[in-house]
Order: structure tokens, then sequence, then C-alpha cells
């Protein structure tokens, strides 16, 4: 299917261009980032509808990075659309740059929420959703939460709330990638069966292989055409995917590094791109 | 600002939350982007007509303040204009850090209001007595912390509010509150209406203690000492000109809040007049003290919020004058 591979080269674009985007820098929330590509490939490469020159376009689909760390991932994905140029990827974090390591809505071009304060995009999303109904407008409102970040009892809260409201213009996903700051989620605190947890709250859930592009293609269709309740993906996934130094790290929520350390995986997933693009060519 | 001062010290005839309430409601016909959030106290509130008449503009979000405050700034996002209720202490404190992030450096438009200030909480007691939300709030930048007198400057201020942009707090009193202005007085957010002149002493007050210190100062007057009185209903941003000359004409001031004067309005007006006319100074407000519980005549005498209160501090200022 020649979407799924535009969707894989996109995904690996965006990998590559964080991975860069980190080694400028020389330190970053590398893990987090890499586990989410292919869901915002999923979401940036055709699930959503928003537009570029007008980041600001009224009926657009919302996107609440509520694990605002992984804002260095959804700024690749920003850029490789248009909503800026991608060099500016090397400002990140640098005195008066528009690309904080945490998600600000008031900086970035295409970034509806401001979020790094765990737990608060949820409400903030149930809230965006909620407005919609309310103005009659028909856009989709989709939230990442991070596996880690359920900790915080606001999720919880705003989990009661948005099925209660019916909220079937939400869509949400946790990024189960099994590691927090400070370790495994299971050592640190942990969630039991995070897709069953929504079940009960009343909302309805699927849990896909996060890195699967068309298995989360399905699963956000699927969620689309839910009604009356609003949408769980749980993304089975694996911190700092597609990332050697990551991979090799334990834990990788954040890792600091010298040139020579990140480079090998630079190359790496350079490589994964240039296989995706042949498998596009190819077709 | 176009404002009659009553001197009748009467109470008003309708509680505050019904003017809130229908305050909101003739907003929320004239304009569709007004909505209610509450937190399982719309029976105290006085918000029922409102969720009656609007359900599909009203979420009680049950006892979910973080949430709530959340989805005021989402609903603020998706371009409505929220008025998010809880109890003081839970509508400030308890969710410090989502007004924080979420409101007011997501740079959302927000009200929260919040109710019972200070001993006005009577029997729920020390758990749910503010003496700290604006404090608390003070510290968020831009933030706009406001406490209406009375039932005509609340309703003025709720319009004032309709097409503002920021984050703002009220905090209200639920019940009857005693009238201080004539119907059809006007306000400007920033502004402090000066509802007597004086010329040895300048009483600075909030909320409740607007009335004590009218009293104060009439009392005051029958001693030969001319007390200025000044509504200072928005804490912040700090009216430092009014504030400023009238330290300068008067030489001495007082303040009086229903609020820990630690972090309170005694800490603002003394941390502007330090800067701009340092002048003797008295703060009555809560001595860095919990709150309990009683009626709020018990406590307005128990924590000093009371006109004799002022007048012993207005003696103590004026005394200090060089």
């Amino acid at each position: 299917m020649e979407k799924t591979k535009e969707l894989r080269v996109f995904a690996e674009e965006i990998r590559v261009e964080t991975i860069k985007e980190l080694a400028h820098l020389g330190f970053g929330h590398m893990g987090g980032s890499m586990s989410v590509t292919e869901t915002l490939a999923v979401l940036y490469g055709g699930q959503m509808n928003y537009d570029p020159k007008n980041p600001a376009m009224e009926n657009r689909d919302r996107l609440v990075m509520s694990k605002g760390h992984a804002g260095p991932a959804l700024y690749a994905a920003l850029a490789l659309k248009g909503f800026f140029p991608l060099d500016r990827l090397n400002t990140l974090n640098q005195g008066g740059t528009t690309l904080p390591s945490h998600c600000d809505r008031l900086k970035t071009p295409g970034v509806d929420m401001t979020t790094g304060s765990l737990g608060q995009g949820a409400s903030m999303a149930v809230g965006l959703a909620k407005g919609a109904k309310m103005r009659g407008k028909d856009y989709f409102t989709y939230l990442i939460l991070g596996d880690g970040e359920c900790d915080e009892g606001q999720v919880w809260e705003a989990a009661l709330s948005a099925a209660h409201l019916k909220l079937d213009n939400l869509i949400a996903f946790v990024d189960w990638n099994k590691q927090q700051l400070d370790g495994a989620v299971d050592d640190v605190l942990g969630l039991g069966d995070i897709a069953q947890k929504f079940r009960d709250f009343g909302w309805h859930t699927q849990q896909v292989d996060g890195h699967d592009i068309d298995a989360l293609w399905r699963a956000v269709d699927q969620a689309k055409a839910a009604k009356g309740q609003p949408s769980m993906i749980v993304l089975d996934t694996i911190k700092g995917n597609g990332c050697r130094l990551a991979l090799e790290t334990f834990p990788c929520h954040h890792l600091k590094f010298k040139p020579e350390q990140i480079a090998p995986s630079v190359a790496e997933a350079e490589q994964a791109l240039a296989q995706a693009r042949k498998a596009l060519e190819v077709e | 600002m176009n404002y009659r001062v009553k001197q009748t010290f009467q109470t008003e005839e309708r509680e505050m939350r019904a003017v809130y309430c229908e305050t909101l409601r003739q907003m929320a016909r004239e304009d569709s982007r007004i909505c209610a959030l509450d937190a399982d106290l719309i029976g105290s509130s006085g918000m029922k007509p409102f969720f009656q008449e609007f359900p599909d503009r009203a979420v009680n979000c049950g006892i979910q303040e973080s949430n709530m405050i959340g989805m005021a700034a989402g609903l603020s996002a998706a371009g409505m204009v929220p008025f998010a209720h809880s109890f003081a202490p839970f509508a400030t404190r308890r969710v410090m850090d989502q007004i924080f992030i979420s409101c007011a450096y997501g740079k959302q438009n927000v009200r929260i209001v919040g109710s019972d200030p200070g001993v006005t909480a009577a029997y729920n007691g020390g758990t749910h007595m503010p003496f700290e939300d604006m404090g608390c709030l003070t510290a968020i930048p831009h933030i706009t912390l406001i406490e209406p007198s009375d039932s005509v400057q609340l309703a003025q201020v709720c319009r004032l509010l309709q097409d503002a942009y920021g984050v703002f707090y009220i905090r209200m009193l639920r019940k009857n509150a005693v009238g201080i202005y004539e119907e059809g007085s006007s306000f400007e957010l920033g502004k402090i209406p000066v509802l007597r002149d004086g010329a040895d002493v300048c009483i600075v007050a909030s909320g409740i203690m607007v009335a004590e210190a009218l009293k104060a100062a009439a009392l005051l007057a029958e001693q030969g000492v001319s007390a200025a009185v000044l509504d200072c209903f928005t804490w912040k941003p700090l009216d430092g000109d009014t504030l400023e000359a009238y330290a300068a004409k008067c030489g001495a001031i007082v303040t009086a809040e229903n609020h820990n004067v630690e972090g309170g309005l005694g800490s603002a007006v003394a941390g502007c007049l330090a800067r701009r006319h340092p002048v003797p100074m008295e703060m009555v407000g809560v001595q860095d003290e919990f709150g309990e519980v009683g009626t709020v005549d018990y406590l307005q005498n128990r924590f000093g919020l009371t006109a004799a209160a002022i007048v012993s501090a207005a003696q103590k200022a004026a005394a200090r004058k060089k």
C-alpha cells in the first residue's frame, strides 16, 4: 500500500530530524520522542485536518501533546509539513527560540496547547472537545498522554469527565513505552492494564503496536467512527525506538551525549529512512 | 468610572450569588461564548438557573477542581468565555498549577470565581476558609485579582469581563453584602473608587471590610480625625497612582482585608508604597493564622476584622506620622 510506505518515510523523516535536533543540542528527551514518531506521522500525514499556511484555521483538528517533553518530535513533524523552516530545529532550547523543550502554543506555529506540567493536557483536551460541541464545530481533538503521565490524578479526572460528557470528538493515545524518568513504569508506579482502565471509565478502547503504521491508521479510523464515547488508543511502543543510543541506555527518558556518541544513531536512522524511501520508489 | 456611594450601611436585599447568576444569564443571552463550569456546587453558587437555561453551555464537572480549571483553558482555546466556580480555597490554592500553567502561562481567557472569602466561610471552618487565595494567585504574572464589595459592583465586574482577555479571579461573597453603591454605578478594573475623602489617614479596604472602613471613618470623624476610605476592589493590578496620591495627602495608611495580611492587600499596598511614597502604615486583617468555625460576627471579632480594629489601627498609624 503506497500510503503506508509514504507514512513510513514520513515517520523515519521525523525520527531523523528529531535525533539530529537533539544531537545539535547535545541532550534532550530522546526516548519519549522516538516512541511517538509513527503516531505523529499518521496524524500529520493524513488523519488530521490542518493548514500549515494558516496554523490558526478555525476548523482545524487540534493536537494536545500532553506529554509536553515530546515537543522535539512534534516540532520535527511540523517543520517537515511546512509550518516553519526545517533549519529552525537547530534552535531547540537556545535562548530566544520558538522551540522550547516543552510545547508552547504561544511560541511555535502549529502547537495548539501549552503543556509540560503533566496531566493538564488531558483536561485541556476535554475542554477543547466540549468547546467544539458548544460551538457546533466538527473538528477532532487529539490527545497524546505518556504512560508515566498517567500517574497524575488529573488524567483520571479528565477520563471520567470525557466519558460522562460523551466526547466522541476526542481521540486520545497513551504512549505505553513502559519507562518513565526514574526507570520502568512497573517499578516506579505500576499502571496495570491501561486499556482496561479506560474501558472501565467508559471509553472506546483499542491497543495497537505503536510503531505499526497500518495498525495506527486503522485505529484512528475506528476511533473516528466510534460514537457516543471518547476513544483511547493505547500505543504499545518501545521507548527510544529507532535510536540506538536510547535503546542502549536505561532509562532513556532524557539523554546527554557527545557528538561521537550520537553519530552512529543518526547514521542508522538515516539508513532506515533511505530504506523507506527505496521501498516507496519500488512501488 | 461613575459611582455614587450609599451612606446607609444596609444589607442588600439580593444575595450576591443571585446577582452573579442573573448577570451571567443576561450576558449568555447576548453572547454565545459565555459558558459556566462548577465543581458540584451549583446549589451553593446560585447558578442553577443558568444551568437550566443553558444546559449546553454549562458543565457541572463534579468534585474535580483541577479538571475544571484545565477544561476552562480548553474551552478558552475553543473560543468560549468560561466562568468556573468553586469555594475559594478549592478554586485557588488547590489548583494553583492548573491556573498557572493551563490558564495563565498558556495565555488563555478564563474567569475563576471563588466564593466564601475569609471568615464568610463561617461554619465550614478552617478547611474552607481562605485567608490566602489572593496571596497564592498574586504570584501569577498578569493575573487580575478582584474582590467586589457589593452586588452592584459584582454585576459591573462580570460585565467588564465579558470582552476582556486574560485570567481573572473574582473573590465572591455568596450571601448578602452591605450595600455600598447606588444602582447604576460604574467602575474600571484597576481603578480605586474613593468612597470618602480625608486628610489625616487613609483606609484602603476590600470586600466586607469596606463597610467596616466606612463605619470606622465615621467613628474617627467624631474624634476629629479625618479619614479617607478607598475601595481597593482590584488587588492586582494595584492602582498605584491613587494609593500614592492618598499616601501623600494623608501621610498614614491603614489596610483592611478579610485575608491574611501576609501576601494579602496589606503586603501589596506596602510593596507599592515602599517604592512610591513610604508613609507609616498599619494592617488590619488576619495576622498569619488559620481559620476556624463560627458565625461571621464571631470570626470578625476573633480575627480583628472590625470597625473598632480599624479605628485603633488608624490612631496608631496617624500617631506615627512625624
